[in-house]
């Protein structure tokens, strides 16, 4: 399969090495050249300077034959755009964005974009781990509970 | 008009500042609370601390009766997020986004959101016009569709001068609007002869404008 992987920083490194090893082909996308010192030296894939909400840099990564897209840059807004446009404009069959905010990552995934948040499963993986078989309750936002009260079983 | 305006950089306080004056009911929506402070003994209880794109800071602003959301900051991503939670999520009717790549104008048309302004592109415009390079000047972009409004200047040398409009053949869907001749507005009959100094402004299609070009000027 061929993926390509927007960001990176640990996790982005990570999933790409991990691919990589396991006979994928990856590109991974990251604006900054230092990022990419992450990557053990054994590393076959592809790694691409650039912003990733430009079309451009998407299309050198090899978007258009893509398989999967994940954006774990650490910028919420970036990972949505670039997401979005890899959804909506390349028509990446599976498309994952990680969203650290609890909120927006509801929003979005409302909207149809698949989502991951982390903020939400590491939490949800400590109370599981010390209170096991216990509801977890849905946290309210800081200003009050969530408007539109879109919940969501993790 | 109530409308929220995402970001107090420049271009926010500004148009806080002019929506204000002509009676609209604004609230600008600030990350920075050394901005929000300063913005707030010059516009009073308008000014808020917080991220736009958070839709619980949206839902406080009272967006549920905004009549239009303005997101303004220096990041792309920043204003698409804003706007189509904005748009999508709390159905607000308006919703304008300010690009700072001009690239982004198709993305974000594609991703829902019709109506962005690019300063970038307004600028070279603008620049466009008030350099007297050529006597061939691109006066606007029609939003929504391919059409342009083009200004050509008659030279002694071009092929059109001296000559009727309707000898003239035009592109497709090109017209020509509008003929100044010694500051003052003819109408463009089919008779009218072009003189040397002539300024018509003509309306045509974004890629026939090298062929209008061509047939007035002969370059």
């Amino acid at each position: 399969m061929k993926f390509v992987i927007l960001g990176c920083g640990r996790v982005g490194s990570r999933l790409a090495t991990m691919l990589d090893m396991m006979g994928h082909d990856v590109a991974i996308i990251d604006k900054s050249q230092d990022s990419f010192k992450r990557l053990p030296t054994s590393y076959n894939g592809q790694a691409i300077i650039g912003v990733g909400i430009d079309e451009d840099v998407l299309r050198s990564a090899g978007i258009e034959q893509a398989d999967v897209f994940a954006a774990v840059t650490n910028g919420d807004n970036t990972n949505i755009m670039a997401s979005e446009i890899a959804k909506e404009l390349f028509n990446v069959p599976r498309v994952l964005a990680r969203i650290y905010d609890p909120l927006r990552e509801e929003t979005y995934h409302a909207l149809g974009l698949e989502t991951i948040c982390p903020t939400t499963l590491i939490s949800n993986v400590i109370v599981s781990w010390v209170l096991p078989g216990e509801d977890k309750p849905k946290v309210p936002t800081p200003a009050g509970s969530n408007p539109m009260g879109t919940e969501r079983a993790n | 008009m109530y409308i929220i305006i995402a970001g107090g950089g420049k271009v926010g306080r500004y148009l806080t500042e002019a929506l204000v004056n002509r009676g609209h009911e604004v609230l600008l929506i600030e990350k920075e609370k050394a901005k929000v402070e300063q913005y707030t003994e010059q516009f009073g209880g308008i000014v808020v601390q917080g991220d736009a794109c958070e839709a619980q800071v949206l839902a406080d602003a009272g967006i549920g009766r905004a009549d239009a959301m303005i997101a303004v900051t220096g990041d792309d991503e920043d204003n698409l997020v804003c706007c189509q939670v904005a748009k999508k999520k709390f159905k607000v009717g308006r919703v304008i986004a300010r690009i700072n790549n001009p690239k982004n104008e198709r993305i974000f048309k594609a991703l829902g959101i019709d109506a962005t302004v690019s300063h970038t592109k307004a600028l070279l415009e603008m620049i466009e016009q008030e350099l007297p390079l050529s006597s061939f000047r691109h006066l606007r972009y029609i939003h929504d569709s391919n059409l342009e409004i083009v200004e050509v200047v008659i030279g002694p040398e071009s092929p059109a001068c001296e000559r009727p409009i309707n000898s003239l053949e035009f592109p497709p869907d090109s017209s020509i609007l509008l003929v100044v001749r010694h500051g003052k507005a003819l109408v463009p009959s089919g008779n009218l002869v072009l003189k040397e100094q002539d300024e018509i402004v003509i309306l045509t299609p974004q890629n026939s404008d090298s062929q209008v070009q061509e047939m007035l000027l002969g370059e």
